[in-house]
């Protein structure tokens, strides 16, 4: 234990995929407190599941597998597949969970039938493209960790900026513009961080893990607190443990998948907040019940 | 020059689709009124309330917030949404939602600061919850949470309030709490504009009435406005709601 601790700060190839998956976690965090309070909890896993199209045309066009070229594949898809959710929300009848399954599925589809075209091909190159369906932290460098440094920086630069914005926007969108916030640009702009989250995600966790990324780590900070400032921070944490957490042990054992790590990790906290947080917790909820038992509260006498 | 109508609408149609939910309006509330807006499910009224303050697109027609658009008005209205439209389980407190009436003042990025949380404090005291400004907003009942939206219009601290169904779902306690409170702003000189379903309160409370089907049926004084065969027209098919409440009123 002590010397895998040790590993985390010295070891060059763990520190990066610990610094990475913390990065990912504290990101994801952030915004799924927006997104699980907005109920678009789903959002994540339709910006995920768009984006892989992204990543092979960026494959294809490019011939490249630098990440960043990849990933800016993975943005403009995913982004894509957003707007296009909310213009099927805005000019016909379908409603939001329908559209967001309807673009998740035809997005994946053509992500998939990419990837099988670009795996089949003979070229030696293409190896590793199938990395981001499940993610392999392993393969994240210090170029990468920069890069998700400075793509989550400044998506928590805009957060911190605009909290009071994002709130109003989250509680009342109505409200917030008749005030004369401007709440289609907020909403983009809040679905586009989710895109940067998503895309920073894909390498470690994976396409199709990445929808738990976002709501895990806010379903179980949400447990613990009733105002939104420390729920964010407590997402942050919870999603930074998981990342770390996860990556380790992907890593001693035989080199476990990363992301199905991460998320075990993750759900583990996620088990714990819903059973033992007070006030929400289950466990609560048992315990009041069996303390009440039989007993009823005589009405007044009249 | 500011125009001391607080209101006034000129053949405002919108529409949901092709079907229209306000058709070809003419509106004008005079400064200083307590303007009840009634009418069947469907007549537009919570429509009117969105349309007047730009959010909903507009198919034909005008609205003037004290003689210009309401986006340069925002300062001078404030507007309180149906207490159900949104989720009460928001991590937040009783203090923090008032305080959100402050934002508009404050901008882009400026966060509220010690002169705002005092003000917001004093308003939640003006509808007598200043006991709960720090409780979670899913404690309180249908009425406290009533209350905080009006507390919150407060804060805003406008001359024109739009208000939608403040009185639906509410205790008795409440029901007081915002009489009185209205009865404060129209002394002020406040003008307001309530959403209304009761037609048995109506006239205890306001003193204007806007009858609405789709169409304008009638907008006046309660005297003028306030009668049967005007509910009738406003009432339609539903007849019956109108003609028993007068006859519950004769008796």
């Amino acid at each position: 234990m002590f010397n895998l601790l040790h590993e985390l700060f010295f070891d060059y190839t763990l520190r990066n995929i610990a610094l990475g998956s913390a990065l990912l976690g504290i990101l994801s965090g952030v915004l799924g407190c927006f997104a699980i309070l907005r109920k678009q909890g789903l959002l994540g896993d339709t910006l995920s599941h768009a984006a892989l199209p992204g990543v092979c045309l960026a494959y294809l066009l490019t011939g490249s597998k630098v990440p960043l070229v990849l990933l800016i594949g993975a943005g403009f898809t995913g982004w894509l597949g957003t707007l296009l959710i909310l213009y099927i929300v805005r000019e016909t009848r379908i409603s939001e969970d329908s559209a967001l399954g309807i673009v998740l599925s035809t997005f994946f589809s053509v992500g998939i039938v990419l990837l099988t075209f670009i795996l089949r091909r003979t070229d030696a190159n293409q190896a590793g493209l199938d990395k981001y369906l499940f993610g392999q932290a392993a393969t994240l460098v210090a170029d990468h960790v920069m890069t998700m440094m400075i793509l989550g920086g400044i998506a928590l630069v805009i957060v911190a900026l605009l909290y009071k914005e994002f709130k109003v926007l989250t509680f009342d969108a109505d409200f917030a513009a008749s005030l004369g916030f401007n709440t289609h640009f907020l909403s983009i702009l809040l679905t586009s961080l989710v895109v940067i989250a998503v895309v920073i995600g894909l390498q470690t966790v994976g396409v199709v893990l990445m929808a738990s990324m976002l709501i895990g780590p806010a379903t179980a900070a949400r447990q613990w607190t009733n105002r939104l400032g420390r729920m964010i921070l407590l997402a942050a944490l919870f999603g930074a443990l998981s990342g770390v957490s996860g990556a380790l042990i992907s890593m001693s054992q035989a080199h476990l998948p990363t992301g199905p790590m991460i998320i075990l990790s993750l759900t583990a906290f996620v088990l714990f907040s819903l059973c033992c947080a007070p006030a929400r917790g289950l466990m609560w909820d048992w315990i009041r019940e069996y303390r009440q038992r039989g007993t009823l509260i005589e009405p007044p006498r009249l | 020059m500011i125009s001391p109508i607080p209101l006034t609408i000129n053949d405002l149609t919108v529409a949901y689709r092709e079907k229209p939910a306000l058709w070809d309006m003419d509106l004008t509330i005079p400064p200083g009124k307590l303007a009840a807006i009634i009418g069947p499910n469907g007549a537009g009224k919570s429509t009117l309330l969105k349309a007047s303050l730009d959010l909903l697109p507009r198919v034909a027609g005008t609205v003037r917030i004290f003689g210009k658009p309401y986006r340069e008005q925002r300062r001078l209205v404030s507007y309180v949404p149906q207490r159900r439209s949104v989720d009460w389980d928001f991590p937040t407190t009783a203090l923090d939602i008032v305080m959100m009436g402050t934002y508009g003042q404050l901008g882009w990025i400026k966060r509220p600061g010690k002169k705002q949380h005092d003000w917001s404090l004093h308003c939640l005291a003006q509808v007598g919850m200043e006991d709960y400004a720090h409780q979670q907003i899913s404690q309180l009942s249908g009425g406290q949470q009533q209350r905080i939206f009006l507390a919150r219009a407060l804060a805003q601290n406008a001359e024109l309030y739009f208000m939608d169904e403040p009185f639906v779902g509410v205790d008795a306690t409440t029901e007081r709490a915002i009489v009185n409170l209205l009865k404060e702003l129209q002394v002020q000189g406040k003008t307001v504009i309530c959403v209304h379903h009761d037609l048995d309160s109506a006239p205890d409370y306001f003193d204007w009435v806007i009858l609405l089907n789709v169409r304008l049926i009638a907008s006046g004084s309660l005297a003028e406005v306030f009668t049967p065969d005007n509910l009738r027209r406003t009432y339609g098919g539903r007849m019956q709601t109108a003609i028993s409440h007068f006859e519950k009123m004769g008796a």
